[in-house]
């Protein structure tokens, strides 16, 4: 229930069906990190997906570069209420990486260079939703953005998409990552406005 | 919801508002709060605003810079007055806040108006008499778009660096590596950066520079890059 706000018109209708409620179209690339910028250099960089028996799937850059690219032409929604229609990645699908990947859990830790974690079920990382995208508009994407990869998780809010993306832990419980003990919600879809707890 | 106790001018693009929220259950210092704004046809948009108040006060303060091509914020600072209602929703955020029981010294950076939650947290350290050390270093364009500059003139721990104009002992441009190493405290102080995109930026990865723990730099920022 809500009042009117007197004197307040509104300037933008963004009447688009692509805009998920509570969020407006922008044109440039904002920004929401919590704290510096990690320098991540593609001679050491390792990604690692480990599961509940402990094993540990590695590749480093040049392994990721020699896995099949896909171009990912997709919307991003941040949780700060900016949306970038139409925007284009190139990555490696996580279907790729867990092709050979045994687990039973079904909840993933996305963890960052950095220290960065945010948690995502096990589901919204499979078919074709999530990748680990290393090219922005055609572009090396920038450290600022997560360079030189970041976790590609566009169906859900984009703090989902971890920036400077080191590796993926099962879990087996839904734990809360970084911004969700710090506030944000624990899914985190824009459709249904699941910013908060 | 909230009713617009007063506004004032802060800035030739900025202004204090305060708000009185009867059943506001209190806020840390560096929380923010999400203003939600109604048309006639139903139409809503909201932003987040630092809050420039902290503890259990039901009068809270914003302080809201005009965005040129903003669509909230030139509401706010042009249009708001005094008895209007106004939808918020918060306190919001639990990790660029300051609280008392921290004892590390602490170095506050800020740029334009991401000053606002930092002075909250200057406010909080007063009030809790915090031994604390805490000091500001305050990048703007001029003395003239300073936020909170009669409240600031009283407190000897600040730094200005003015990137336009300043008075005629300062130096003016933008803050460098070696600017900044000479007025932050020590490694191993809890450093708070809040501003702009590319401002936090420079200043976040120069501190990791000078040596200061990434951990210990907490940053806010705004605008795109």
């Amino acid at each position: 229930m809500s009042i009117f706000t007197r004197g307040f018109s509104g300037r933008g209708r963004d009447n688009n069906p692509a805009l998920p409620p509570g969020q407006y179209l922008t044109e440039d690339f904002p920004v929401l990190s919590a704290g510096p910028t990690p320098n991540v250099d593609t001679d050491t960089w390792e990604f690692t997906i480990t599961t509940e028996t402990g094993k540990v799937h590695r590749w480093n850059w040049e392994q990721l570069m020699a896995l099949p690219t896909e171009d990912i032409h997709t919307d991003i929604h941040c949780v700060t209420r900016w949306s970038k229609l139409g925007t284009t990645w190139r990555g490696v699908s996580l279907d790729t990486l867990f092709a050979d990947v045994e687990t039973e859990y079904d909840y993933v830790m996305e963890h960052s260079y950095g220290g960065y974690t945010t948690n995502a079920p096990y589901e919204d990382l499979r078919d074709g939703k999530a990748w680990i995208a290393h090219t922005f508009e055609g572009e090396p994407l920038d450290p600022e953005h997560g360079g030189p990869a970041r976790l590609l998780v566009p169906h859900l809010y984009f703090w989902k998409s971890a920036k400077w993306i080191r590796g993926l832990t099962m879990m087996a419980e839904d734990d809360p990552g970084f911004w969700e003990q710090n506030g944000y919600h624990i899914y985190g879809d824009p459709w249904q406005e699941q910013r908060y707890w | 919801m909230g009713t617009v106790a007063s506004t004032s001018a802060e800035t030739p693009s900025g202004r204090s508002i305060w708000i009185d929220v009867p059943d506001w259950a209190g806020n840390i210092a560096g929380q923010h709060v999400d203003v939600r704004l109604t048309a006639p046809d139903g139409y809503q948009a909201t932003r987040s605003y630092s809050l420039a108040s902290s503890g259990p006060s039901p009068r809270l303060q914003l302080a809201v810079d005009k965005l040129p091509d903003g669509e909230v914020s030139p509401y706010l600072v042009d249009d708001l007055r005094a008895g209007d209602m106004l939808e918020l929703r918060g306190p919001l955020g639990g990790w660029f806040v300051w609280s008392p029981s921290v004892e590390q010294p602490v170095q506050l950076i800020a740029g334009g108006s991401g000053v606002v939650p930092l002075v909250a947290m200057i406010r909080a350290h007063a009030a809790s008499g915090s031994t604390a050390p805490m000091q500001l270093l305050y990048s703007v364009r001029t003395p003239d778009d300073r936020f909170f500059a009669d409240e600031l003139e009283k407190l000897d721990n600040i730094t200005y660096a003015y990137t336009r104009s300043g008075p005629p002992d300062a130096t003016i441009g933008r803050l460098t590596k070696e600017r900044l190493a000479a007025a932050v405290l020590p490694v191993g102080s809890a450093v708070f950066v809040c501003g702009p995109t590319g401002f936090v930026e420079a200043v976040a990865s120069w501190l990791v520079d000078l040596g200061h723990d990434a951990s210990l730099i907490k940053t806010e920022r705004f605008g795109g890059a």
